[in-house]
């Protein structure tokens, strides 16, 4: 059956504008406006791709993206392996009755401002924080560590927030296989690791992905971790960004970079779209 | 074996639970510091940051525009947001997949971006950095995630539910205020929390967007200049209690919900 | 005589490139019961939803008591309709669900409250008044529905497969309270189903379709002994199908002539060397003896189910080994797979069919 209803034509069209509308004029019209924007020469009005140039010539730029990358890829890889075991143990070992409070309070930072989070990493990894005074107070170490204003200090930051959203994601996806498959396994003779690595992982496997993904496109796109943890010392694409338009007021660059970050996630995006794709069939 | 592997199972989930607590704890502990600086040793307990923060005019006026913000353009990406759903899950469009692909493109871009694209364009055509502005750009980032919660809760059965109405002589205005808005609540109302939480703590968008008057994620920006300080941590321990308080609303009107 | 309440005349209905109904035409009684059987994309849910006005025809016009509705809504329709999913208002308690229709019609709230509650004493639920539809079960469920959608006085009631998410034992119970509350209220039913069983035992009037066409229609009764089609003799009840081709017609008796030997029947209309197809229902197979008249010769029996009041015997027949018999034994026989037994049936037992 279908609920096609053929009487008038302007009900349905007068629903869906609006969202269209504000969609085409403060989404895509933006867009339109950064992509002319770019191709802007800073000082006269000709067209140019002389900012796009710029980023491949300017070695510093250049490691801005590579930086951009290797962050992403370390808290991709670091956020799955930390989340994957803490949400097969709420799963698996924490009695059903217990589960959904277990969760909720193991999100529950989640919930606080991303600023105030950043800001709560520097305190604990700060020249005479936390854990540089415990270390030191302990007589472990007799000068306190490097740890804010640190690549570490990024991906800590980083780490924190991802390992709450992909144990949330990864719990949905362990929960919502059916507990059939489980006794199926072992009803054909496959031991509790067996079980694990040849039904439980490739069936999550999937859902991983989005979850890496996921984390991929919020990670790379973040202005704020990087900035209050990892510090100038090291710079990666939104604080590039950021600059451009703080500092100096460069539109047209900020602009052609935006488009260049925004061009390498949806390759990811598709490469990504694209081995899911594969796994269904 | 079994039990060998429970007791490393608990350690490890106790080892990520501090992980996720510690720099909550310390955030809370160091916002009752009685000194100057929140690292150790701890001076506290006191409450004179808080009392700082609730009578620094900036940082309550930046509060409410957050409230202010968070929930008109919460109101309009979850009303943009149903209307579209209802429209999508209801007829047949031409182009129908296409546009519902538009609808929900900005969730694949990140806020960075759209942030600046509005500002190019605002630049451009000469809109004032407001909290307007801000707040146009909050509803394209929650429109979409209105649009999805909603329109995966349109199923045969809510169609179905929606067409008895109508052969029970129920015009097209009624249908919709009597029976789609109400049966649909939970999702409406999961879908207008998650823009509200979204908002609430975005930060980006409001900084490029906003000057004189802001919101508290920018206001907070501005006190981190000042390196760290208790203040900041008192502000965040409230903003912190504020959203616990929220998320458990939440979670409590939902199981009210479920149960019979 | 009277005009009939529904007059479906040469509906033809597509969906995109599918040809849903093909040319159907259908008359609908006053205070019938009407059972629309066939299975799954036979056009029956499409007829029921196009009579309901949740569906417009690409061809053909619907007149329902005289007056031409083929392009009216729903809510404008002298017709209700009982969802298959029941679609109950899930927000709203049973008794507000059932005064929906007349609310919508303008009627006072006590009239309203007084009639919803008159509606489920009907189906038997007058205790629910105040309850929540996910309070109920299925077939309390089903109730509701039934009696939300007859307490608008309509004047045909479209029912969508409504035993189809019960259990069996509930559907057949449900199945005889439908037929009293039709008998009580009077109202012209119009139900869809793909079970024959439940088809045989509320129709007045029952339409048997497949691929968009209409096989046959009449009395169940009618319907069942003499099948007017091989898709009706074989979905409504069970036959064995013998083909055969006519040798001779001979004033009002044919010849024919099957590979399980010759069989003379009273018919004249075909010529010599027409194909006919013949149906014999299982009930009318008799094994073991010639004692029915016509030979069907041996047969070697493949598998005896046990059926309780009776035992289903399928056997090939040792003539053509391409036809298979389906007959009923009684439950005391002592027939064995393995047994070669003899086929015979009574001629007029023998169903000729159009094919």
């Amino acid at each position: 059956m279908n609920s096609s209803t053929r009487e008038g034509r302007a009900l349905p069209w007068a629903l869906v504008t609006p969202a269209l509308g504000w969609t085409l004029l403060f989404f895509v019209l933006p867009f339109v406006a950064m992509g002319l924007s770019s191709l802007r020469g800073s000082g006269d009005s000709s067209f140019s791709l002389a900012n796009y140039s710029q980023f491949f010539a300017n070695p510093a730029y250049w490691q801005a993206m590579v930086n951009s990358l290797e962050v992403t890829a370390i808290v991709t890889v670091v956020s799955v392996l930390l989340a994957y075991p803490f949400a097969w143990i709420l799963a698996e070992q924490v009695p059903e009755r217990w589960q959904r409070a277990a969760l909720m309070l193991a999100v529950l930072p989640f919930w606080t401002s991303y600023v105030v989070r950043s800001y709560s990493w520097l305190l604990v990894l700060s020249q005479n924080g936390v854990i540089n005074r415990a270390l030191v107070g302990s007589g472990l170490l007799s000068e306190p560590l490097q740890l804010a204003n640190t690549r570490f200090a990024t991906v800590t930051g980083f780490v924190h927030f991802f390992v709450m959203l992909l144990t949330l994601t990864i719990f949905a996806n362990l929960k919502q296989l059916s507990p059939s498959y489980r006794k199926a396994a072992a009803d054909l003779g496959a031991g509790p690791a067996r079980t694990f690595w040849h039904v439980i992982l490739p069936l999550t496997l999937p859902g991983i992905m989005v979850g890496a993904f996921l984390t991929f496109v919020l990670c790379i796109g973040d202005y704020i971790t990087p900035q209050i943890l990892g510090g100038n010392n090291e710079l990666v694409m939104p604080q590039l960004v950021m600059m451009q338009i703080g500092r100096r007021g460069d539109f047209p660059l900020a602009s052609a970079l935006s488009i260049i970050l925004m061009a390498v996630v949806t390759v990811a995006y598709l490469a990504c779209a694209r081995w899911l794709k594969i796994e269904r069939t | 074996m079994r039990l060998a592997l429970r007791i490393l199972g608990g350690l490890y989930a106790i080892a990520i639970y501090g992980f996720i607590f510690l720099p909550v704890v310390v955030l809370v502990l160091f916002s009752l510091q009685a000194t100057s600086f929140p690292i150790p040793p701890f001076t506290g307990p006191s409450l004179r940051w808080y009392e700082a923060v609730l009578t620094d005019t900036r940082l309550t006026a930046a509060l409410v525009n957050s409230l202010l913000v968070a929930s008109l353009s919460s109101l309009v990406a979850v009303t943009l947001g149903f209307l579209s759903a209802w429209g999508f899950a209801r007829f047949v469009l031409p182009g129908s997949a296409l546009l519902r692909g538009l609808i929900t493109l900005p969730l694949t871009v990140s806020y960075l971006i759209i942030g600046m694209g509005l500002l190019v364009l605002f630049n451009w055509v000469g809109v004032p950095k407001s909290l307007i502005a801000a707040g146009i750009g909050h509803v394209v980032i929650n429109l979409p995630l209105c649009f999805a919660i909603i329109y995966s809760q349109m199923g045969d059965h809510q169609v179905n539910i929606e067409r008895a109405a109508r052969d029970l002589g129920a015009p097209e205005w009624k249908v919709l205020l009597l029976i789609t808005v109400p049966v649909l609540a939970p999702a409406i109302f999961a879908a207008f929390f998650l823009s509200m939480t979204f908002s609430w703590d975005e930060f980006v968008i409001s900084f490029l967007l906003t000057r004189f008057d802001t919101t508290l994620p920018v206001e907070i920006w501005n006190l981190l200049r000042s390196g760290l300080n208790p203040k900041t941590n008192a502000v965040g321990s409230l903003v912190f209690a504020v959203s616990i308080v929220l998320v458990l609303l939440f979670e409590l009107t939902l199981l009210r919900r479920k149960k019979p | 005589m009277s005009a009939p309440l529904v007059d479906i005349r040469a509906v033809s209905h597509r969906f995109g490139e599918h040809l849903a109904l093909k040319d159907v035409s259908l008359r609908i009684e006053p205070g019938s019961y009407t059972i629309l059987l066939g299975p799954s994309g036979s056009g029956k849910t499409t007829l029921l939803s196009i009579l309901g006005g949740f569906v417009r025809p690409s061809e053909g016009k619907v007149f329902i008591r005289g007056e031409d509705c083929t392009t009216m809504p729903p809510a404008r329709r002298p017709t209700t309709t009982v969802f298959q999913d029941y679609a109950l208002f899930p927000h709203m308690s049973v008794g507000n669900n059932v005064g929906f229709g007349l609310r919508m019609r303008g009627v006072d709230g006590t009239t309203r409250a007084a009639k919803a509650r008159e509606a489920l004493a009907l189906v038997g639920l007058a205790s629910a008044f105040d309850k929540k539809p996910h309070q109920l079960s299925g077939g309390q469920r089903q109730r509701v529905a039934l009696a939300r959608a007859l307490v608008v006085e309509p004047a045909v009631l479209l029912l969508d497969e409504p035993l189809g998410a019960l259990d069996l034992k509930l559907r057949r119970q449900m199945q005889d309270e439908l037929k009293a509350i039709q008998k009580r209220v009077g109202t012209a039913f119009v139900h869809v189903t793909h079970d024959q069983e439940e088809a045989m035992a509320l129709a007045d009037h029952c339409v048997v379709m497949n691929d968009g066409r209409i096989e046959d229609e009449g009395t169940p009764e009618r319907v069942y002994s003499r099948p007017a089609t091989r898709f009706s003799a074989t979905f409504m009840g069970e036959s064995t199908i013998l083909a055969g081709t006519v040798a001779e017609a001979t004033g009002d008796t044919l010849l024919i002539r099957t590979r399980c030997g010759p069989v003379s029947l009273p018919g004249s209309s075909l010529p010599a060397g027409a194909a006919v197809a013949l149906a014999i229902r299982p009930e009318h197979i008799v094994l073991g003896s010639d004692a029915g008249g016509v030979r069907l010769g041996d047969a070697r029996v493949s598998d005896v189910v046990f059926q309780g009041s009776f035992k289903r015997v399928l056997a090939t027949s040792a003539l053509d080994p391409s036809l298979g018999f389906i007959a009923k034994a009684p439950a005391a026989a002592g027939i064995q797979p393995g047994d070669t037994v003899a086929v015979s049936c009574d001629s007029q037992d023998i169903i000729m069919l159009a094919d």
